[in-house]
Formats: C-alpha cells, structure tokens, sequence
C-alpha cells in the first residue's frame, strides 16, 4: 500500500507547483469529490452484497460508537493535559 | 453537514444497488476500486499541496503547535488501545486503524476497506462520523471542563473545516489557527498513519 503514499507525494509536488492556476484547483476539488462519492458507492456496494456484515450491522454499529468514545475522550483527555502544562499561562 | 450527507447518500445507494442485486455479476467480482482508491490519493495530494491554508500554515509553526495534533493522536491511540483491552472482536492493529482516521470518514473508510476488510472500513466509517457528531453536540461541555483544546481534539481532522465554525464559536477565534493547523496535520497524516498500521 506504499504506492497509495507514493501517488499522495506525487500529487502534493504538483499541488505545490500549480497552487496559482485557480481552474486546476477547483476542477482537482470537483474531481477529488467524485472519487470519493464513487468509492463510498463500491464499498456500499460490496457491502451490500456481503451477507456477513448485513447480518450483523447491529453489532458493527455499536462497536463503532464505542470506540469512538474511548478515541474521543482519550484525545481530550490528553490534550486537557497539553492545554494544563503548555497553553494556560498564556490566558489572561 | 450538507456535504456528509451527500457522501452517506452515495454509501447507502451502493448498500441498496448491493442488496437487491441490481449490478451484472461480473461487475461485483471484479475488483475496480482499488484504482479510484490510487485517483483519489493522488487527487487529494493535490489538494494538500496546493491548499493556501497549508502553505501559509507551515509559517506558523513551532513547538507548542505541533504539541495540539500530537496530542490528539497520542490520546487517540491511548482510548483506542484501552477500547482493544476491553473486547476482543476488534484487535489493537484494527482498533488503532480505524482510530487513525481522527474524523476523515470518507478517505478512511475507503482507504481501511481496500488494505483491510470491508467490515473494518463500515467501522471506520461509522466510527469517524460519529467522531465528528460528538464534535458537534459536545464542544460546548468540553470547552467548559476541558480547556480550550479538547474540542480541537475531539474534532480531529474536521477541525479544519467541517467542526471548525462550532469549535471558534466556544473557544474564541485566536484558537482559529491553532484549530485549523491541527486539522491539516491529520487530515495529511490520515492515509500515511493508516498505511504504516495496516
């Protein structure tokens, strides 16, 4: 999966040298939008068709929210110490 | 939010088209979206780099900045981790992958289900729309108990743009840069972070 890191490179190097033709931007927007809406389409196609995921949708469900909650309070838990340590003396 | 859901709507189609059968048979066998999945990066590269914001961000880094993403996704990793601990259907490498889309549905999902399996890019689908549901409903408690930084990092890679109104408006707009900086640095390291776990 390295190549998807390679081609992320290659298209930021382009980016960087084509960041004023404003066209080529907003085209590399619209076109960044439909790649995604048609890869969000094939993996709900994919899943759509795989029994084992549908039947048990439920429990992925309740999986996902629960980790989320351990990913959230995590990351504000940590940056409540960040913010305590480093940024704080800085308020008026 | 017009935009997610937008992208939800392509996803449930895909559901629907997938469950009543509607695509050829060889269609559904043959594997295409790897190359969307090669578009799409090289795409977003190109949106990175040639993003002002990010150009004129780099200006404003030092130190303590950098501290904020990586705050986030060390405590990110450390609730995910303990998450691992406590069931066992989700190991920590998955639990960490789908952790490591910090609020980037779209890319992560489809980046986890071409690497990964399916059913680990639904989690990180549902999971990191989740992240930014709570973003939204929660950045006012947390700003209050938290300090001005936890919304930033419940936001994650929304940050930046999706939860970024709703994090300026509790926790004043001189925290808009270091906001959006945050959301940049992950929003970048989404793909790479998710590709060095998998």
């Amino acid at each position: 999966m390295i190549i998807v890191l390679i081609l992320m490179s290659f298209g930021i190097g382009i980016g960087w040298f084509l960041h004023k033709h404003k066209k080529f931007i907003k085209i590399t927007s619209e076109l960044t939008n439909w790649a995604i809406y048609l890869l969000l389409f094939l993996l709900g196609l994919s899943v759509g068709t795989n029994d084992e995921i549908l039947n048990n949708f439920d429990e992925i469900g309740y999986q996902s929210i629960i980790i989320t909650v351990f990913a959230v309070m995590g990351s504000v838990l940590v940056s409540w110490l960040c913010f305590t340590l480093f940024f704080k003396k800085d308020e008026r | 939010m017009k935009g997610s859901l937008i992208i939800l709507s392509f996803f449930a189609l895909g559901l629907l088209v997938g469950i009543y059968n509607m695509v050829p048979e060889h269609f559904s066998q043959n594997d295409y979206s790897i190359y969307a999945l090669y578009i799409l990066m090289f795409l977003v590269g190109i949106g990175v780099g040639s993003n002002k914001k990010s150009l004129s961000l780099i200006k404003s880094v030092n130190f303590k900045i950098l501290l904020v993403p990586l705050s986030v996704i060390t405590g990110t990793y450390i609730g995910v981790s303990v998450f691992s601990l406590l069931q066992d259907e989700l190991s920590l490498i998955d639990s960490l992958a789908v952790g490591s889309g910090f609020g980037y549905y779209s890319l992560s999902s489809v980046l986890i289900s071409e690497v990964s399996s399916d059913t680990l890019g639904v989690i990180a689908l549902l999971s990191n729309i989740t992240r930014e549901i709570i973003t939204l409903l929660l950045t006012p408690l947390f700003a209050r108990y938290f300090g001005k930084l936890a919304p930033i990092a419940s936001g994650g890679a929304t940050a930046m743009d999706t939860t970024l109104p709703v994090i300026t408006k509790y926790i004043g707009s001189d925290y808009a840069i270091i906001s959006v900086f945050s959301g940049v640095v992950l929003t970048i390291l989404v793909p790479v972070l998710i590709t060095i776990i998998l």
